[in-house]
């Protein structure tokens, strides 16, 4: 459903970022991408949900060609994929219950459809008690639970998580990957960038993609 | 009815979602009221509908008035017999008179006495002068039927024949004049309020670009779950639309305001007298219900254009980001 072919990507006039990035996801599948800081996690994710053009080399998702997509193709693209970003993006004049909702609102459905899916989800990321507050208030963990919950609520064919358990205790980070691995079992692709090896160790039958050198590195 | 997900509780309780019903606030627009520069753009828009309604007022007055003018002096005809050397001037006259009686579409041939045309003189002349010794012209005033309007070449040759030295005028030069000027008047009102909706237009597309600037976060964080350019473009029209309506409401209930007040004024002036003039030339003043209407459709208008402006501005801005 996603593959890289000969990916590179430089930024501006400095040497690539990444270069000679080679991959494929399969559907229902999970796996870790990680690698030092600075090697590159972040800018593959952002490749793939294609807020950024490849320098080089051929990027498929769903079975398209990145580089050929109309605006309106990439928005229909990226309605298929769930993002949890390193720094959240929540929007802070929104309710956390109205950010969670946003994929939903995207897709045109009527508030009345999905009040109960949400509220729901919100309890089972143990938000139910901060639905209509704003994000701003939130501590570092419950944002990032925001986060989470809205990469989930459309059940998206492909979710992407960027460094999900970076400002949460053991306990919660492991409650989180347990999310993560239900939303997987529900039949989506998950790839979780972190450095947090203690938390891949918890998850022994994921891939794991290696940054390391601007080169991906792969362990089945 | 909810869908059930892999986090639904297996067996939903029906009170549960029933409690959460009451408790929900109303969907908070994506595009913050506080990031939009609201306040100047109402006033702008505030203020340029109320001089557009003001121009378009001002057309459709001219344009009425000039119909009424036209219609007065077009219902109307003189002749003008000179004192001629040899001739009975006060004969000519009743001869002249009784001819124009006899054409078709002459509904009355009215004689100016002496003492009447001197009258329309002394303006010019001053009073107290004796004008029994000067050769003065003398008038006939001509009501015509609106209907059947008389064939004034034929008029003309049959009084040419009768009196030689009358002259028959049927102030179509005047008339002419007239038209051109308030057509001329009415164009002028017209460009006017086409450059008020361009200035408009124009502070409400940089009023746009400000509020996509400001709101860049909000249409990355829309774009990346997935929103269409057009969505987000329809979020930007909806702020704008009731901006503009504002603005809108504000500015076109300020000039019906204008024009009642206005109205009201003239009638009060009238009383005193010193408006006959005017009212002979503008009718009443007043603004009918075209005018108010018009006014009505401005302000749904100037609402309409600003959203769909807002929505073009953004449309191709994000256009070209992608
Ligand atoms: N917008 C940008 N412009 C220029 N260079 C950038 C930009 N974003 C990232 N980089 C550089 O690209 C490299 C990879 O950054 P990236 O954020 O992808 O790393 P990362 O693996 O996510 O790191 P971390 O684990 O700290 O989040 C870094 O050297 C960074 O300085
Ligand atoms: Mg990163």
């Amino acid at each position: 459903m996603l593959s890289f072919e000969n990916v590179g990507l430089r930024y501006g006039v400095g040497g690539e970022t990444l270069r000679d990035i080679n991959f494929q996801i399969a559907p229902r599948s999970f796996q870790f991408l990680t690698g030092p800081s600075g090697a590159g996690k972040t800018t593959l994710m952002r490749l793939i949900i294609m807020a950024l053009p490849p320098t080089r080399g051929l990027i498929n998702i769903f079975g398209k060609d990145t580089a050929a997509l109309s605006n309106e193709e990439v928005a229909e693209t990226r309605r298929g994929i769930g993002v949890v970003f390193q720094d959240f993006r929540l929007l802070d004049h929104l309710s956390v219950y109205d950010n969670v909702a946003l994929p939903l609102r995207v897709l045109g459905r009527e508030e009345s459809t999905y009040r109960a899916e949400v509220t729901e989800l919100l309890r089972w990321v143990g938000l139910g008690e901060r639905t209509h507050a704003l994000p701003t208030i939130l501590s570092g963990g419950e944002k990032q639970r925001a986060a989470i919950a809205r990469a989930l609520i459309s059940q998206p064919k492909l979710l992407l998580a960027d460094e999900p358990t970076g400002n949460v205790d053991p306990t919660l980070a492991r409650r989180i990957l347990r999310l993560f691995v239900e939303l997987h079992k529900a039949g989506t692709a998950v790839i979780i960038a972190t450095h947090d090896m203690t938390l891949m160790d918890q998850y022994e039958e994921a891939r794991r993609l290696v940054l390391a050198d601007g080169r991906l590195h792969i362990f089945e | 009815m909810a869908v059930m997900r892999f986090w639904s509780p297996t067996r939903q309780a029906d009170s549960d979602i029933d409690a959460d019903a009451e408790e929900f606030p109303a969907q908070s627009a994506l595009v913050p009221a506080d990031s939009v520069p609201g306040r100047s753009l109402v006033i702008v828009i505030a203020i340029m509908t109320f001089l557009a309604a003001l121009a378009a007022n001002v057309a459709i007055l001219v344009a009425d008035a000039s119909v009424d003018w036209r219609g007065d002096i077009a219902r109307e005809a003189t002749v003008q017999v000179r004192p001629a050397p040899g001739r009975d001037i006060e004969a000519d006259v009743v001869t002249a008179a009784e001819a124009m009686r006899q054409t078709p579409g002459v509904r009355e041939a009215r004689v100016y006495a002496q003492s009447e045309s001197e009258a329309l003189l002394t303006p010019w002349l001053g009073e107290g002068l004796d004008l029994s010794e000067l050769p003065t012209p003398r008038m006939i005033v001509l009501k015509l039927e609106t209907e059947n309007r008389p064939d004034f070449d034929r008029l003309r040759m049959e009084l040419e024949r009768v009196v030689p030295n009358a002259v028959l005028d049927d102030h179509h030069i005047f008339i002419e004049r007239l038209g051109d000027m308030a057509r001329a008047a009415v164009a002028t009102a017209a460009l006017v309020f086409i450059l008020i909706l361009a200035a408009m237009a124009v502070a409400v597309a940089s009023a746009t670009r400000a509020a996509v600037a400001t709101n860049r976060e909000i249409v990355e964080v829309l774009h990346i779950v997935g929103a269409a350019d057009d969505f987000i473009a329809r979020e930007f029209q909806r702020r704008f639309m009731a901006l503009g309506f504002r603005g809108a409401l504000i500015g076109g209930g300020g000039a019906i305001a204008f024009f009642v007040l206005a109205q009201f004024l003239a009638q009060r002036w009238r009383a005193t007298g010193g408006g006959e003039q005017m009212e002979a030339m503008f009718g009443d003043f007043s603004v009918g219900p075209s005018g108010f209407l018009v006014i009505l459709l401005l302000i749904g208008g100037v609402a309409t254009l600003t959203g769909y402006l807002s929505r073009y501005i953004v449309l191709r801005h994000l256009w070209r980001l992608g």
